[in-house]
């Protein structure tokens, strides 16, 4: 049954009435998705597309039942709004806000940790559990997503949200479906790392194989590589680093805000050599993650 | 955004922090005035933003006031890591006895802020930890609780200092972990501080490196320090750099801009974040030559596309152009597609016989490809792989050969 979400997910949208947030409530109750209310401070009474605004997520749980909050609010009320989606006792909250202060993203997660609540995100496009639910505006509209996203077996992580995409859509144009897909989100800090998000795919029975989009920065890939070997992990990774330019570029920044090396760390070379080690599949061209993938399944 | 290290010891300074006596001059004249006034043998020390300064003659002794005017001549005349210094530091000479380290920053894994103490300094700290990992201390510390007295007390017993000196210490690590938070820096070092010989601790250098993404409610605290919000890059920037950047803004909708140069012949328009960093690798792998490195997503209006499309065209060198972008969620097919007629129209570049090619998919894709085909661009869809449209993007430019 997928992770994160499922049939009974139900979905409070903070930030209802922005822009982008109107248009990707629309691509989410076409999905299907239970978009149950939206909130709005001051923006009471009003409705998008048939969801009701109240002016806070309490107002929000009196009249209706949820259990996910998707946080889409300017990077400066991003923090309040999370710590009350927390508070308010939603289990899931998913990020999309973009350059949220890391002094806020920490307290974000601590106070998360502390009410053993799970973050996906910030800097997150969302996630599709193909043919049952998507959070946020990944794979656009209805047709699109459905174009790009197609059920079955393959869970894939991405810490970029337009990649994300394209990754599906290169394994659904070649008849091969997914699990579950997530962006996590392009930040130094997100809340759910590939790290914390693998021991629940390995519990997930739906998923056969995984799908890992990986970039310069951080020591994300780093530690999974270390998980994955220490602890034996059972299912068969696929990864894909991109970026690997800027490893002859240190101190330059391009794309995401967690996307910089210096020296070894953060370098793609030093990624790919460990998860190698660590039994992962690391394939040098994106479209090789098509193959990497077949054979795996093929194995099964 | 990082400070100089004037900046970061005005900041240290401010908050009680001792910093070696010194003054800022942005001519050999005033240097040489400067050491005048310190009485003694001085360090000059150019005020650019430059790893390890002191290994590319960024960090230099004298002895009176006319050796400084001298070689800070000389310093202001050179590139000092491909950066011209504005402006150098003359500083009183320390009499280093041991040199530490105290920093506070973020740890990714962790996901927690960390202070880090260490009884080595002076190199960074990537190379202590290789060399020495027993020597650094790192501790997590709870972004509400903040570092409380006794952990800092803790810490600064792996300094290995005398006397009263850990209580000097203290306080300083205190006072570093308040400017951290203060001004939301990602990071916050005293690197190295130093035991003197006559038996003081002293701040020889620092640096401060505030959040980009925090500049907003840091621009008047920065303002009091007369510090002003700039733009970090490894080197300066290009015009042709300097030309996209004032496109981006100039137009709040949409990532499209962030634009690196480079010295080939194949002008780049790449899908943003994860799709650039792709797409840019394919066509290094199959030895293409990129022109330029520029971002296009977040659903970005035809005139941006169109003027970035128009800057890259432009560009003498560039003697073909590639529009690569991941299958969209949140942009326009028909936008980029639009923006790049536009600009090839405009330039009066026919588009049938100049090296174009074109691979995006999603919404509007069929609006998109209507308008390319009309205007005889070779475009692809998603049956097409990023890295097969790299690949021809590179044979194209090897035909014009």
């Amino acid at each position: 049954m997928a992770i994160l979400v499922n049939f009974s997910t139900k979905v409070i949208v903070q930030g209802i009435t922005g822009r982008e947030a109107v248009t990707f409530t629309k691509g989410m109750l076409d999905y299907g998705t239970r978009v149950v209310a939206g909130v709005t401070p001051g923006k009471e009474s009003q409705k998008v597309h048939g969801v009701p605004v109240y002016n806070c997520v309490e107002a929000a749980l009196k009249n209706h039942e949820a259990n996910t909050c998707i946080v889409s609010v300017p990077p400066k009320f991003a923090k309040d709004a999370t710590f009350e989606a927390i508070d308010a006792g939603i289990e899931l909250v998913n990020v999309f806000t973009e350059r949220i202060p890391r002094a806020d993203v920490v307290q974000m997660i601590e106070f998360a940790r502390q009410k053993g609540v799970r973050i996906v995100g910030p800097n997150s496009l969302g996630m599709v559990s193909p043919g049952r639910v998507k959070l946020g505006p990944a794979g656009g509209p209805l047709s699109e997503c459905n174009r790009a996203f197609t059920p079955g077996n393959v869970a894939v992580l991405s810490r970029s949200g337009g990649m994300l995409t394209e990754t599906c859509s290169l394994l659904s144009v070649n008849g091969i479906g997914q699990s579950i897909a997530i962006n996590i989100g392009g930040d130094p800090i997100v809340g759910s790392s590939f790290l914390d998000l693998l021991p629940l795919l390995e519990d997930d029975s739906e998923t056969k194989a995984i799908v890992l989009f990986c970039e310069p920065g951080t020591f994300q890939e780093e530690e999974t590589a270390r998980f994955v070997k220490e602890t034996s992990y059972s299912k068969r990774i696929v990864a894909f680093i991109a970026g690997s330019f800027v490893d002859t570029m240190p101190g330059m920044r391009f794309g995401h805000a967690a996307v910089i090396v210096h020296g070894e760390s953060g370098a793609t070379r030093t990624k790919a050599k460990v998860m190698r080690e660590a039994g992962i599949a690391v394939v040098d061209f994106h479209s090789e993650i098509l193959a990497a993938v077949k054979k795996i399944l093929n194995q099964n | 955004m990082r400070l100089y290290e004037f900046e970061s010891k005005k900041i240290l300074s401010a908050h009680g922090i001792p910093v070696p006596k010194g003054r800022v001059a942005a001519s050999s004249q005033e240097a040489g005035r400067f050491a005048q006034e310190i009485e003694g043998p001085v360090v000059l020390k150019a005020q650019v933003l430059v790893t390890a300064r002191g290994k590319v003659g960024g960090v230099r002794f004298a002895e009176g006031s006319r050796e400084a005017e001298e070689v800070a001549r000389g310093m202001l005349d050179t590139k000092i890591g491909g950066y011209a210094a504005r402006s150098l530091l003359v500083e009183e000479k320390i009499d280093i006895k041991r040199e530490l380290y105290l920093g506070a920053t973020y740890d990714e894994v962790k996901k927690t802020p960390v202070v880090i103490c260490s009884s080595l300094g002076g190199i960074d700290l990537e190379e202590i930890s290789r060399q020495h990992p027993e020597k650094i201390h790192k501790s997590s510390i709870s972004s509400f609780m903040g570092l409380q007295p006794y952990k800092a007390w803790q810490l600064v017993q792996n300094l290995e200092l005398p006397g009263r000196l850990p209580w000097t210490a203290q306080a300083i690590l205190l006072k570093l972990w308040h400017i951290f938070t203060r001004f939301d820096a990602v990071l916050a070092e005293i690197n190295p501080l130093v035991l003197t010989g006559g038996g003081e601790l002293a701040v020889l250098d620092a640096h401060i490196e505030i959040e980009d993404d925090a500049l907003f409610r840091q621009k008047e605290r920065l303002e009091s320090f007369h510090i002003e919000e700039r733009e970090d890059k490894a080197r300066p920037p290009t015009l042709f750099e300097i030309e996209a950047a004032q496109i981006d803004k100039a137009d709040y909708r949409g990532v499209a801009g962030r634009v690196t140069e480079f010295d080939g012949d194949l002008g780049l328009l790449i899908g943003a974040g994860g799709g650039s960093l792709t797409t840019f690798d394919a066509i290094l792998r199959y030895d293409g030559k990129p022109a330029n490195y520029c971002e296009v997503g977040g659903n970005a209006p035809v005139s941006k596309i169109y003027n970035l499309a128009k800057l890259i065209l432009s560009k003498p060198e560039v003697k073909g152009i590639a529009v690569i972008t991941n299958v969209y969620s949140n942009s326009r097919v028909d936008f980029v597609a639009r923006g790049l007629i536009k600009a090839m129209v405009e330039l009066g570049i026919d588009p049938k016989s100049y090296p174009v090619l074109f691979r995006s998919a999603g919404a509007f894709e069929d609006e998109g490809y209507a308008i390319l085909k009309k205007y005889g661009v070779r475009y692809y869809d998603r049956s097409t792989s990023m890295d097969e449209a790299a690949r021809l993007a590179v044979e194209m430019m090897k035909k014009e050969l």
